[in-house]
């Protein structure tokens, strides 16, 4: 895609995201109250799908406290961190491939560590709340969520790892193995959920864990610890912790889908002869199928929310920790040892 | 080199001096975890200067290990220590004055060194930064210099372990 | 420097949102603060203490260990990106083995932090 168009696909997809955010939490609520047979909101507009937009509103017009001893400007700045680590995430991934170019904001070459690297930078904001808010709760609801993300960082890039060698494997050579695009690409003919679903299940936990989504939820229930890290925050800045975590039933769903379902690739790419169509129509094709998986995999998430009770805080590092940092190593090993042997198949 | 592009210019002095803001932030920054923070801006623009430079897979490690993990580590005893902001007021004593010295030797040391470099332009592209140029030279030729590594986190590790043994003995 | 210009736009714009978020709050909403609003929520009670007693030193080394084990995947990528030019131009799997012992290596350290309970966290 040439520079400006890629610039310009920039503001569609952010207002497309805010939306999704703003109605996955009326999705959220709705499949909640599926799970748990009652009806959810539907008071608010038709089928209730002004909700959100109520919701935004009432907080819009609420007033802004800030504890007195709190540090001014990390209280303000948190907030704009998590949420701007949140968006800028989807600057890499591929939506659609169309002729020979893709449709992504910016296909850099290293994109897979990008991703990585922002999850890294994400933590900032959390651990910056909880300290801004000279409150007991909010510092150790935010130095226990912040000890989270970082422990379930380390299988997920395990993880990415034993995906890079699939790709580098399936990939011809020249290409840039770190990029998104060649990893959805080195998927087509087949998934990587289905060459490596140990990688997929670790991927998924730890993505699950990285979102703060129940099961792993506990740092910020309200049983526990109040609010936790977002505790002293109110009307907007609470707000945006909450569009925050509603984009984490976007994003996060988005990379799995990118990194281990085949992104924008539907089945059958080669037969239907799908190379040839118009640039629309291959558009369509990959945003359809992108847009589809996505939705089931968030889909899953809610449907894990909604069934599995939240784990203890000792339970969730140990989880990260001691199964499956082990467990991603050995998955690597295996994964390694497949490549190598696909590499001698297809090359002697 | 080829000539630095007024595009790369613009990058490094942008990123230099955003650098050395950061920089000036840790020296001069009385509250620790503000100190903290503009380190983070410090890595964040040599970040950009190893990109613009076409180092990527630099710059990204820069950011993954550097920012995202050290500075979370500072962040961290920075809060659980409860650091309280430097109350103190600026003496020139006779330290402080040999101190001044040195470092003004230090900085003519420096510069009479990069007297060479110092007509360079901005830049052009490198190819030491990527990522598959760094992978081949540490699987072939530094191959015992990067399962050394291995030992030297290792030992990294052991200590980490050591250190916060005591602690929890101390407490109790 | 391919094409980071669309990344940097994109980090741009989504501060400035963050930004116009955080500050609609102060102009929409009303600004009225008092002493007792300024107070930290401590369920109900009047705070006790100051907020920053003692924390543990789990933190410390969990925060440690990511430094190194996250020093350990950084590795790997360089290694992951070679592996098939590697395998093929060497026609062995030495570059499989050489991966081997660094991990392995690694994982002895794992295995100590383990038995020594540095991943206790009851």
């Amino acid at each position: 895609m040439e520079l400006y168009s890629q610039i310009l696909l920039i503001f569609p997809v952010l207002l497309v995201l805010i939306t999704l955010a703003a109605y996955g939490s009326y999705a959220e609520r709705r499949v909640a109250a599926a799970f748990q047979q009652r009806v959810g909101p539907n008071r608010v507009g038709p089928f209730g799908l002004l909700q959100p937009l109520a919701d935004v509103l009432k907080l819009m017009i609420k007033e802004d406290v800030t504890p007195a001893n709190a540090d001014k400007l990390l209280h303000f700045l948190s907030p704009i961190i998590s949420v701007a680590t949140a968006m800028i995430m989807f600057g890499v991934i591929p939506l659609a491939k169309f002729g020979d170019s893709f449709l992504v904001i910016s296909d850099v070459n290293i994109g897979i560590l990008y991703l990585l690297g922002v999850t890294s930078v994400s933590v900032y904001g959390i651990t910056l709340a909880g300290w801004a808010s000279n409150g007991k709760y909010s510092l150790l609801g935010g130095l226990r969520a912040s000890a989270q993300m970082i422990s379930y960082e380390l299988p997920l890039g395990l993880a990415v790892v034993s995906v890079i060698i699939l790709t580098n494997a399936r990939m011809p050579m020249g290409s840039d193995f770190l990029s998104v695009t060649s990893i959805v690409e080195a998927q087509r003919g087949a998934w990587n959920l289905f060459i490596n679903p140990l990688g997929f299940i670790i991927f998924y936990i730890c993505v699950l864990a990285e979102s703060a989504r129940t099961p792993f939820d506990l740092v910020e229930a309200e049983q526990e610890l109040v609010g936790g890290f977002h505790t002293e925050y109110s009307s907007l800045k609470f707000g945006m912790f909450m569009v925050v975590e509603f984009l984490h039933l976007v994003i996060p769903p988005a990379i799995i889908t990118t990194v281990f379902l085949g992104g924008y690739l539907g089945p059958f790419e080669g037969a239907l002869g799908v190379a040839q169509w118009g640039n629309t129509a291959q558009i369509l094709w990959g945003l359809g199928w992108f847009l589809t998986k996505t939705f089931t995999i968030a889909f899953t998430f809610m449907w894990i929310r909604w069934t599995l009770p939240r784990f203890k805080y000792n339970q969730l590092m140990d989880l990260g920790w001691k199964r499956l940092l082990p467990l991603a190593l050995i998955n690597l090993v295996v994964v390694a040892i497949g490549a190598a042997i696909y590499v001698f198949q297809t090359a002697g | 080199m080829e000539a630095a592009t007024t595009i790369q210019t613009v990058l490094f002095w942008t990123f230099s001096v955003l650098g050395l803001a950061g920089a000036v932030g840790l020296l001069f920054n009385r509250n620790a975890v503000y100190a903290a923070l503009s380190l983070v801006l410090n890595f964040f623009s040599i970040a950009g200067l190893y990109l613009s430079l076409g180092a990527e897979f630099l710059a990204a490690v820069q950011i993954l290990v550097y920012a995202g993990a050290i500075m979370v580590l500072f962040l961290f005893v920075i809060m659980l220590l409860n650091m309280q902001e430097e109350k103190g007021v600026f003496t020139f004593d006779i330290r402080r004055g040999a101190a001044f010295i040195l470092g003004f030797a230090f900085v003519a040391e420096m510069m009479v060194v990069l007297k060479g470099f110092w007509n360079h332009e901005a830049g052009g592209e490198f190819t030491y930064g990527k990522v598959e140029p760094i992978g081949r030279a540490l699987l072939t030729d530094y191959l015992f210099p990067f399962e050394m590594i291995s030992i030297v986190l290792i030992a990294a590790l052991i200590g980490a372990i050591l250190v916060a043994r005591r602690h929890t003995h101390q407490e109790g | 420097m391919v094409s980071y210009l669309p990344i940097f736009v994109l980090i741009a714009l989504a501060i400035g949102l963050g930004f116009l978020l955080a500050n609609l709050s102060r102009f929409l909403g009303p600004f009225r603060p008092s002493a007792k609003k300024g107070l930290i929520y401590e369920s109900g009670m009047d705070p006790v203490g100051s907020a920053h007693d003692r924390f543990s030193v789990k933190f410390y080394l969990v925060a440690m260990l990511f430094i190194l084990f996250d020093i350990e995947v950084v590795f790997m990528y360089p290694w992951a990106v070679n592996y098939k030019e590697l395998i093929l131009e060497t026609n062995s799997l030495f570059p499989l083995y050489e991966m081997l012992t660094f991990i392995g290596i690694l994982f002895v350290g794992y295995i100590y932090v383990f038995k020594k309970g540095g991943l206790k966290w009851v």
